[in-house]
């Protein structure tokens, strides 16, 4: 059967990241990105709302089940509020997750708990690399056999937290196939560079990454013995980072739409103007159409369908043209008011053109 | 919950109707588009007959009956996503000859949508008997398009007969020749009965086959859907019982706009219905334009990032996304359709972006496909000049953003012109 209708624990999840977006992470989303910092307490709070709690089975601490649906639908919530700020909440997910879905039970034991009963704590992960045509499936960090360890030489960037980390998965080229390593805070080789400035999600903070013969003990390469497949992890990082522009696109949407309806024009309201409100119908078809594409492809990871990696790749695909064309028309129906660092449109359109870059860097 | 799982009725009847599709149509497609206005009898009778059978294919689906639902209780109605998939289907197949498909089409619709129990019985059970007969709807005048509310076609009452008098020209009747003289058919004719009342006198009057009064006179050349017929026809002195108004024959209050809302709501059920069509076109070019691609050594490389790609695969890939983003739309608001849950918005918006998508597949796949795509050997150029009606008929994907633009911003027409 098709539904389009999310289940009544489902609204209820969509609910408590809406208020919690709404109460917290709209407000605090100028401040953090002019400032490069979110407040821990705002953190924290997201944190408390339980949605990767919600993710682990009971034996690991949590209290609930992996669904990809469920996670999409309160993701998009929390962008809604604000892009770093969701990026921030989730990021214990980009290291429990895979863990949870690709990890060795003995792994699952071992490292879940810890995340996931204690309070929100960064937990990161290193997958992007410093290069323009950087693919997750050909990966120049690479890990080498060696005896009872793997070593890993490599240069990551955009690791968000990496220097405040209480762990981290790095991903590298092993024997050309993309394996995961399970990292301790501290370890020989691994230097933390220097923070970097990007564009936007300015609250999040990100930073360059080094391994230099890091050598890593070979239980910790994710899923034990025979490793891991890298691909459900490439494609719920697709889905959740298409989730992501979704909901930054609908707050751009929403604020530029409320606005024509609010602001003056030769006598009338801009948006009664079809050049505007032609605009705005476009933005909201869009959206529609590419947050369908992204719930379809959540259910097919959800359901394991054959095709589900080409559908979590078309949903990417269509997520980054979409938000780009999104708040770019949102600082355009301000006009010039869009271009002032008062409203939010500009924040969200220097974040809406990251939507190409960021996946890797949230896991929900 | 949400899920994306197709109907497994909808799924087998999908699995039949692609034969249908392939050997029926796809097969046919260059001859009627070549021989205008030729009749493809062998379809339109194998599609009377097997939908007689079946049941299958009235566009409105049946209302639910009380006693069933006791009984199918956790079955929830799949009725328009049903007809979506066939309409996709068979326009897979060629949608110039869907198009004449048996049965009642849009007359029918608007039958279904504001006619009384009497009126459906009476109208519709032709469409049930042996021979085949065709429905269609009379809206558009040559100064009045998009612009409903501009018709001029008048209906004044004869008390003294108790008959409604049918006087105007219509113009772009789809199937408005196979519905009055090829066939026991009826079309559904837009007039309005008090010309000073503005939207608020619009009504719709069921005419049927062999109506005194009665004439098509011009079958319109177009660039493409050649199969179909399209139609003007001629009111003079139109004689039609009382009984074949469609809702209230008083203008109460001229500020209600129940009949032209009449005609509104029949078009939320059919837009997506339409944009089904134009993406089972899009869908034939796509898988052909790969195939061909795949016979010249181009392998899409799905996954990789978008600076690793081809410019062709990027292409294909941003066609792909687009058709099936435009079709879940559809399926949403049929969806909604079923589940009786407004869906103006829903409607609306997936004949914009289906508009978009379909017209743009097929223009990209000519121009990637170069001198071999623009050559009347393949069927892509049939499909480019098809795939053109879909961001017109049924609303033109302008009005479809206005119809849009106002219900996201909470404008009534007068607010947002």
């Amino acid at each position: 059967m098709y539904s389009f209708e999310p289940t009544e624990e489902q609204k209820m999840l969509i609910d408590s990241a809406q208020r919690y977006a709404n109460a917290d992470l709209r407000p605090a989303a100028h401040d953090a990105d002019e400032e490069g910092n979110i407040p821990n307490k705002i953190i924290e709070k997201g944190w408390e709302l339980g949605l990767l709690q919600a993710s682990i089975p009971e034996e690991y601490g949590g209290f609930g089940e992996y669904s990809s649906v469920t996670s999409v639908l309160a993701a998009e919530e929390l962008a809604w509020g604000d892009l770093a700020g969701a990026l921030a909440v989730l990021l214990p997910g980009l290291y429990a997750l895979p863990i949870l879905l690709e990890g060795s039970e003995e792994q699952k034991h071992e490292f879940l708990p810890v995340v996931i009963e204690a309070e929100w704590k960064p937990y990161t992960a290193a997958l992007l690399e410093p290069s323009f045509d950087f693919s997750p499936q050909e990966l120049m960090t690479i890990a080498k056999e060696n005896g009872d360890h793997y070593s890993i030489t490599g240069d990551k960037v955009y690791v968000p937290f990496a220097e405040q980390a209480e762990g981290m998965i790095v991903y590298a080229n092993l024997d050309d196939i993309t394996q995961g390593f399970i990292i301790p805070k501290q370890i020989a080789g691994l230097e933390i560079g220097e923070r970097q400035e990007l564009m936007g999600i300015n609250g999040l903070p990100v930073y360059k990454v080094s391994f230099n013969d890091v050598r890593v003990p070979k239980d910790h390469h994710l899923g034990g013995h025979s490793g891991h497949s890298e691909q459900k992890i490439v494609d719920i990082m697709r889905v959740t980072m298409a989730t992501l522009a979704v909901g930054m696109s609908r707050a751009a949407f929403e604020y530029s739409r409320d606005y024509a309806k609010d602001r003056d024009v030769f006598g009338v309201k801009v948006a009664q103007k079809q050049a505007i409100a032609f605009m705005l119908a476009e933005m909201a078809t869009d959206i529609e159409a590419i947050r369908l594409l992204t719930w379809e492809a959540a259910w097919k990871l959800d359901t394991n369908k054959e095709d589900a990696s080409k559908a979590a790749y078309l949903a990417i695909s269509g997520a980054m043209d979409m938000a780009m064309m999104v708040t770019d028309r949102a600082v355009q129906i301000l006009g010039g008011h869009g271009y002032i660092r008062e409203h939010p449109v500009e924040l969200w359109m220097r974040n809406g053109r990251g939507i190409a870059t960021f996946t890797g860097l949230a896991m929900a | 919950m949400i899920e994306f799982e197709m109907p497994k009725p909808i799924a087998q009847q999908r699995y039949m109707l692609e034969t249908v599709a392939r050997e029926m149509m796809r097969s046919q497609s260059r001859y009627f588009d070549e021989n205008e206005h030729a009749i493809p009898w062998d379809y339109i009778n194998f599609m009377h007959q097997a939908m007689r059978a079946t049941g299958a294919g009235s566009l409105a689906p049946k209302e639910r009956k009380e006693k069933d639902e006791t009984k199918k209780k956790d079955r929830p109605p799949i009725g328009y996503q049903s007809l979506a998939f066939m309409l996709e289907m068979l326009s897979w197949g060629d949608v110039g000859i869907y198009l004449v498909t048996p049965g009642g089409g849009l007359g029918a619709a608007a039958i279904e949508a504001s006619g009384t129990a009497e009126q459906k019985e009476r109208f519709l059970q032709r469409f049930r008997q042996e021979k085949p007969s065709f429905g269609a709807m009379a809206m558009t005048e040559p100064q009045a398009g998009s612009d409903t509310s501009a018709i001029r076609a008048t209906a004044v009452l004869d008390k003294e007969t108790n008959e409604w008098i049918l006087n105007g020209e219509k113009i772009f009747v789809t199937t408005g020749q196979k519905s009055l003289e090829e066939s026991d058919g009826l079309v559904v004719v837009w007039a309005t009965i008090d010309p000073k009342a503005g939207r608020a006198g619009m009504r719709s009057f069921v005419v049927e086959a062999g109506t005194p009064g009665v004439k098509v006179t011009k079958l319109e050349h177009k660039m493409g859907i050649r199969a179909s017929d399209t139609a003007s026809i001629v009111l003079e002195n139109a004689r039609v019982p009382f009984g074949n108004i469609l809702g209230s024959p008083e203008v109460v209050d001229s500020r209600t706009t129940k009949g032209f809302k009449g005609a509104m709501a029949t078009f939320d059920a059919t837009r997506p219905l339409v944009s089904a069509t134009g993406i089972g076109v899009a869908r034939a070019t796509l898988e052909l334009l790969k195939e061909l691609l795949e016979q010249q050594g181009v392998e899409i490389r799905y996954g990789l990032p978008r600076q690793k790609l081809t410019n062709i695969e990027r292409e294909v890939i941003d066609m792909e996304l687009m058709l099936q983003s435009s079709w879940l739309l559809v399926i949403k608001a049929v969806w909604m359709a079923d589940n009786r849950k407004p869906n103006s918005l829903e409607s609306s918006m997936s004949k914009v972006r289906a508009g978009d998508a379909v017209t743009r597949i097929t223009q990209k796949a000519l121009e990637i496909m170069g001198p071999l795509g623009y050559t009347r050997d393949l069927l892509l150029e049939k499909w480019f000049r098809d795939a053109k009606i879909t961001d017109i008929y049924e609303g033109t994907g302008q009005i479809n953003r206005l119809v849009v633009a106002r219900n996201i911003l909470g404008y009534r027409g007068s607010e947002l012109r």
